[in-house]
């Protein structure tokens, strides 16, 4: 197992946001998390990339059998976990060459190995940058700096293909992109798929799944999954919203 | 009177006797128009003394343990020395520079002739013989936007400064090369008075590099006056580098007057010093006008950082541009007080100003205070100021692409003080001064590494060994 949350407890300042949450992810597999606002997706996504301030009371995740709860972010993302950000960060005055040959070689030194040479460096960046179609200038300028909301996400794939990971949360990826760079997303997310590999992609619509095909649908409500199934529930939840799954679960 | 009352500080009995003693060779030197300003001077100083906490411009900055220091008034011209010439003799590499030198507060040259002038007219050397050799030019500006009824250290300045550095470009001259004015104390326990006067005729151009640095880490109190007249589309770059020790005071006070269709950029880069003041006076006084003060300031220990800017909108159709950012560690302190004043026939003004600062310890303390002043109607002025930390989601999303903690506060940081780095249009300036900054918030600058220049060491050649994807 790629992944395995147990009972998993996450506060916010004090404030219980993840009650008792199990999940699991094996290599090969896409899972999406659906569910209403201020359910908890994003908490869950915070929680296993070690964010600070999301505080673990109870439970516990296990990444490649080993147990996170305690580790750094960088300690995470260099085991292999990446979190597409709902909301990227601009980083002016640090170009994005700079910043992925600086995250590559974090990742290198991690794993005890050389760093990376600038030939094969600047061979992966355009290989990659083919693969989520940007362009040249926006990786000579500062990370996301002035990038427009669809750039950002796209930006967003371009570092998970940069950084290869083995686990990849899609926190809201799809959320104020337009059908064109929706397109873009899921191609390279397709692309990048292998068996070796993981997404967690978190959503509130189905529409990104309309390109990007899940082996599981959850549903996450009030701070648990409460319900899963394959790729007919998100269908599901389309055509009658959450509503029923809100009556049905209402504490 | 007050004045019987007050009790002098032992500073202040220093400068009072240095003044009486020398006045009556000095009034056999000077002008008339000289003798009679620097008089004036002396009994301001007389019977106001140094700053004070209660004056709202020194507020926040206390000298008060630099008054009772028995530190000795520099004077006397320095004699030429092979060995002290070495100093000068560095410069940073790819970057053609005509090197002035201020020792101790005099002008320092191994030429007999202090003072030159080109076949087209550019006067550069040393002020007090540019006073005695060109009387009428340089008095036609000598302390004329310079005044000092509000601040003792102004007063005693202009009452005892002896030298410093005339440049005169007159009209329609560009200087190619970066004119790059070095100040260097190489005595223990001075006070040093220096006056510079630079003068941009209709249509010239000039870049200037302004270094301030230590040598050697002897405690001094340099209180520097300069003004800067650019007269119309004259254009000015200036850049200041200070690098001085903990135990340095450096009072660094500018005026610039610019006429119509003028153009300045300041830049300073304040990267260490034991307490440093820069006081700017920007008169706008001619339509069209254009000026962008910028400045960093990284600070640490209990270093104290004191940015005074004043801007004057006394034409229509000026704009301006200030923006100062700083990074304060340990219990350094600091603080910054912005003025845009717009005039009431300074119509279609545009005024900007912003300061930034990150602590990065609770520790560490600065006041900001933006203010503005506006009698016209017809203007576009904003200002605004932050103080805050280091930014958690910026944190987070370096951290979450597995950059480590340390590596991933650098980055940050780098990236917030390159908003005023990247302005330095010089580009061999820049990477230096980038170097600098990145060496200077890692904690690994030592005293003379940490100079462009390498003073202490000439021939060692300047290498950045530094890998870009560590910073």
């Amino acid at each position: 197992m790629l992944l395995n949350i147990k009972d998993l407890h996450v506060s916010i300042g004090g404030k219980e946001i993840i009650k008792g949450l199990n999940f699991s992810v094996n290599r090969g597999e896409i899972h999406a998390i659906m569910g209403p606002n201020g359910t908890g997706k994003s908490t869950l996504a915070a929680a296993i990339t070690g964010r600070e301030g999301y505080e673990i009371t109870k439970g516990e995740i296990l990444f490649k059998e080993q147990r996170i709860n305690d580790w750094s972010p960088d300690k995470r993302a260099n085991e292999g976990v990446f979190l597409s950000f709902q909301y990227p960060i601009e980083i002016p005055g640090v170009s994005m060459t700079n910043f992925m040959r600086t995250a590559l070689n974090a990742r290198r030194e991690y794993k005890e190995m050389p760093p990376i040479p600038a030939g094969e460096f600047l061979k992966k960046m355009e290989e990659k940058k083919k693969l989520v179609e940007i362009h040249s200038k926006l990786t000579n300028r500062s990370v996301n700096e002035g990038f427009s909301g669809g750039e950002k996400k796209k930006n967003e794939i371009f570092q998970m293909a940069m950084l290869e990971p083995e686990l990849a949360i899609l926190d809201e990826t799809d959320s104020g992109l337009d059908i064109d760079a929706l397109k873009v997303v899921a191609n390279g997310v397709n692309q990048l798929k292998s068996d070796n590999n993981a997404f967690v992609i978190i959503t509130h619509y189905q529409r990104l799944l309309d390109y990007i095909v899940p082996d599981f649908v959850h549903v996450m409500y009030n701070g648990r999954i409460v319900k899963s199934g394959g790729k007919g529930l998100a269908l599901e939840l389309e055509e009658r919203g959450y509503d029923w799954i809100k009556d049905q679960f209402e504490d | 009177m007050e004045k019987m009352t007050k009790t002098r500080y032992p500073l202040e009995e220093i400068l009072h006797d240095f003044y009486q003693d020398r006045v009556s060779i000095w009034d056999k030197e000077d002008s008339p128009g000289i003798a009679g300003f620097r008089k004036k001077a002396f009994d301001f100083f007389e019977s106001n003394g140094f700053p004070n906490k209660l004056m709202e411009k020194w507020r926040s900055s206390d000298l008060s343990s630099v008054y009772e220091d028995p530190l000795r008034v520099a004077y006397e011209s320095v004699t030429y020395e092979k060995e002290i010439n070495e100093i000068f003799r560095c410069e940073v590499h790819g970057f053609n520079t005509e090197v002035i030198s201020l020792l101790n507060g005099s002008y320092y040259s191994p030429e007999e002739d202090r003072l030159s002038i080109s076949e087209e007219g550019v006067i550069v050397g040393s002020l007090r013989d540019a006073l005695k050799q060109y009387p009428e030019l340089v008095e036609k500006y000598y302390g004329h936007i310079s005044g000092f009824e509000d601040d003792g250290f102004k007063a005693v300045n202009a009452a005892m400064a002896r030298d410093g550095v005339f440049v005169y470009v007159p009209d329609g001259v560009e200087i190619k090369n970066t004119m790059q004015l070095i100040k260097i104390l190489n005595q223990p326990n001075i006070m040093v008075n220096t006056r510079n006067l630079i003068v941009l005729g209709k249509n010239a151009k000039l870049t200037f590099l302004h270094c301030d640095d230590s040598v050697n880490h002897y405690a001094g109190l340099t209180n520097t006056v300069n003004e800067f007249y650019l007269h119309e589309n004259a254009e000015l770059e200036l850049y200041k580098l200070q690098n001085l020790n903990d135990e340095s005071v450096l009072l660094n006070q500018s005026y610039i007057h610019q006429e119509a269709n003028s153009r300045l950029k300041v830049n300073i880069q304040t990267l260490n010093g034991g307490l440093v003041r820069n006081e700017i006076t920007n008169f706008l006084n001619g339509s069209g006008a254009e000026s962008e003060i910028m400045g960093l300031y990284l600070m640490d220990k209990q270093q104290h950082i004191d940015n005074q800017i004043f801007v004057k909108h006394n034409a229509p159709h000026c704009n301006s541009h200030q923006l100062f950012k700083g990074i304060m560690d340990d219990e350094a302190t600091g603080v910054f007080n912005g003025f845009i004043y717009v005039a009431r026939d300074a119509q279609k003004t545009s005024a900007f100003q912003r300061n930034n600062n990150v602590l990065l310890k609770t520790t560490a303390h600065i006041d900001t205070q933006p203010q503005l002043e506006i009698y016209a109607d017809d203007v576009k002025c904003s200002h605004g100021a932050t103080v805050g930390q280091l930014d958690n989601e910026g944190m987070f999303y370096l951290m979450q692409r597995g950059i480590p903690f340390e590596d991933a506060r650098m980055l940050l940081l780098y990236a917030y003080a390159d908003e005023v780095i990247s302005k330095i249009s010089i580009e061999a300036l820049r990477v230096s001064i980038e170097d600098m900054v990145k060496r200077r918030l890692r904690g690994e600058l030592s005293i003379c590494d940490r100079c462009v220049l390498h003073c202490s060491n000439p021939d060692q050649p300047l290498t950045f060994d530094i890998d870009i994807s560590k910073i």
